[in-house]
């Protein structure tokens, strides 16, 4: 098991291997499929995108008492051609569930950075490791604008690595 | 004929969703239970375990297993000697509005496939409805979420292409949707009817009591051959590998035209947020 401090920096992505388990504790962002349609013609988006760490949630709306409402991860698939242009930008992590296509794999490789998954389904244990959450963008998105988490030991498993290894099974 | 007040349907819609949404069915529990205590895989065992997990902190604290709240669907049947004061679609309507903004339940529909506005209450519910005999109104209620929706299809067949060509699409489809759905999975199969039959019979599977089995012989087996072989894929939980890639595979069936064979393969996630009430 690994602890992650955000935002990451190249020597935090080189150590990680598929399969191992990570805990990243500090700032994360979400965004889903319309987010990252605004945030690739974005000239100034809220958050700097270096090192970055993008969570692919919707969450459902916080109860009082909690920082947010169940924060599961959403496919990550349909973020395939919309990463791109970010990486190239400087993210860094993306969590998300699922596997995801070759040429996502071959950018995110060259962009040098790494895809890892969260338990999907879990969006209530998941919600757990948040302790703040921040509306920074696109308020209009309702549950898939762009908010600031403050996560606490928020768990993952490296999905993609930069060698080239999956956690998926290849059938 | 019996009397019904619309209003009676609207409360059961919204303490349905709200329950669904945040209490996992005890004999689901149980199959996930038995699926990690045989899943000899690590990584897969502790992903079984988070959702476990997941569950007792949902029901603990009334909040949401999933983020994805899904869209209503509802089949209804309705007994024909019941008189009803008013539209009993829009009470369906009226029950999903008040449990998804009362039980904190994230508004999944968007109104127009291009303008995707959110309809801000997630209505409307989806509703297929049955006129029955008696003075009953059953309604089978489910929130269905969109990862595990989208990895479903329906296919024509061909006759003669028969039990193995339905068994080499239900594998090939689930292959396909590998980690998406959210692994483990129930696997719903309607195989029938028509092209839009095939798929409410598909889901209306889903809807069965988990322990309950296809009574006609050749249904059954192919339910239990089914269920066997896609655990034999090792998609595993979340898609890592491993011995859990099913929880039950379900199958209803309906007459078909004799040139055809069509088979709807409705994909579950573990999260399978149903319940059935009589009125």
């Amino acid at each position: 098991m690994i602890k992650l401090n955000t935002p990451v920096s190249e020597k935090d992505i080189e150590m990680l291997r598929v399969g191992e388990k990570v805990l990243f504790t500090g700032t994360i962002y979400t965004a889903r499929d319309q987010a990252h349609l605004r945030l690739i013609e974005e000239k100034n988006p809220a958050f700097d995108l270096k090192g970055s760490v993008i969570y692919y949630v919707g969450p459902s709306p916080k109860k009082d008492g909690f920082a947010i409402g169940a924060s599961g991860p959403t496919s990550s698939y349909r973020m395939d051609k919309l990463s791109p242009p970010l990486m190239e930008r400087g993210l860094k992590v993306m969590i998300g569930k699922g596997d995801r296509s070759e040429e996502f794999r071959k950018e995110m490789i060259k962009n040098k950075a790494v895809y890892l998954i969260a338990t999907g389904g879990a969006g209530a244990l998941l919600s757990s490791k948040i302790k703040k959450c921040d509306l920074l963008m696109y308020e209009d998105l309702g549950a898939e604008a762009v908010y600031k988490l403050e996560v606490d030991e928020f768990p993952c498993f490296v999905a993609y690595d930069i060698y080239g290894n999956s956690i998926f099974s290849k059938s | 004929m019996r009397n019904i007040d619309v209003a009676e349907v609207t409360k059961i819609v919204r303490d349905s969703v709200i329950k669904i949404n945040h209490h996992l069915g005890n004999s689901l529990v149980s199959l996930i239970k038995k699926a990690k205590e045989n899943e000899r895989k690590e990584i897969s065992k502790s992903i079984l375990d988070d959702i476990l997990n997941n569950q007792e902190i949902a029901k603990e604290g009334n909040i949401p297993l999933c983020q994805d709240t899904g869209m209503v669907v509802v089949y209804l049947e309705i007994g024909r000697e019941i008189s009803l004061n008013g539209s009993i679609y829009d009470a369906i309507n009226e029950g999903v509005r008040q449990g998804y903004s009362e039980g904190y339940l994230r508004k999944s529909v968007v109104d127009h496939p291009f303008d995707r506005k959110n309809t801000k209450d997630n209505t409307p519910a989806v509703i297929h409805t049955t006129i029955t005999e008696g003075s009953k109104i059953k309604l089978k209620i489910a929130s269905k979420g969109g990862g595990s929706e989208n990895m479903s299809k329906v296919t024509m067949l061909t006759p003669t292409e028969g039990i193995e060509g339905v068994k080499k699409l239900v594998l090939d489809t689930i292959k396909y949707a590998g980690g998406k759905p959210c692994p483990p999975i129930i696997v719903g199969i309607g195989i029938g009817g028509n092209l839009e039959k095939s798929a409410i019979i598909a889901k209306e599977s889903l809807l069965r009591d988990l322990n309950d089995e296809a009574s006609d012989p050749i249904i059954n087996k192919l339910e239990k051959d089914l269920y066997n072989e896609i655990n034999m894929l090792d998609i595993g939980p979340m898609g890592v590998g491993g011995d859990t890639t099913c929880l039950a595979v379900k199958i209803n069936y309906y007459p078909m035209h004799i040139a055809a064979l069509p088979v709807a393969i409705n994909i579950q996630c573990h999260s399978a947020r149903h319940t059935e009430v009589i009125i």
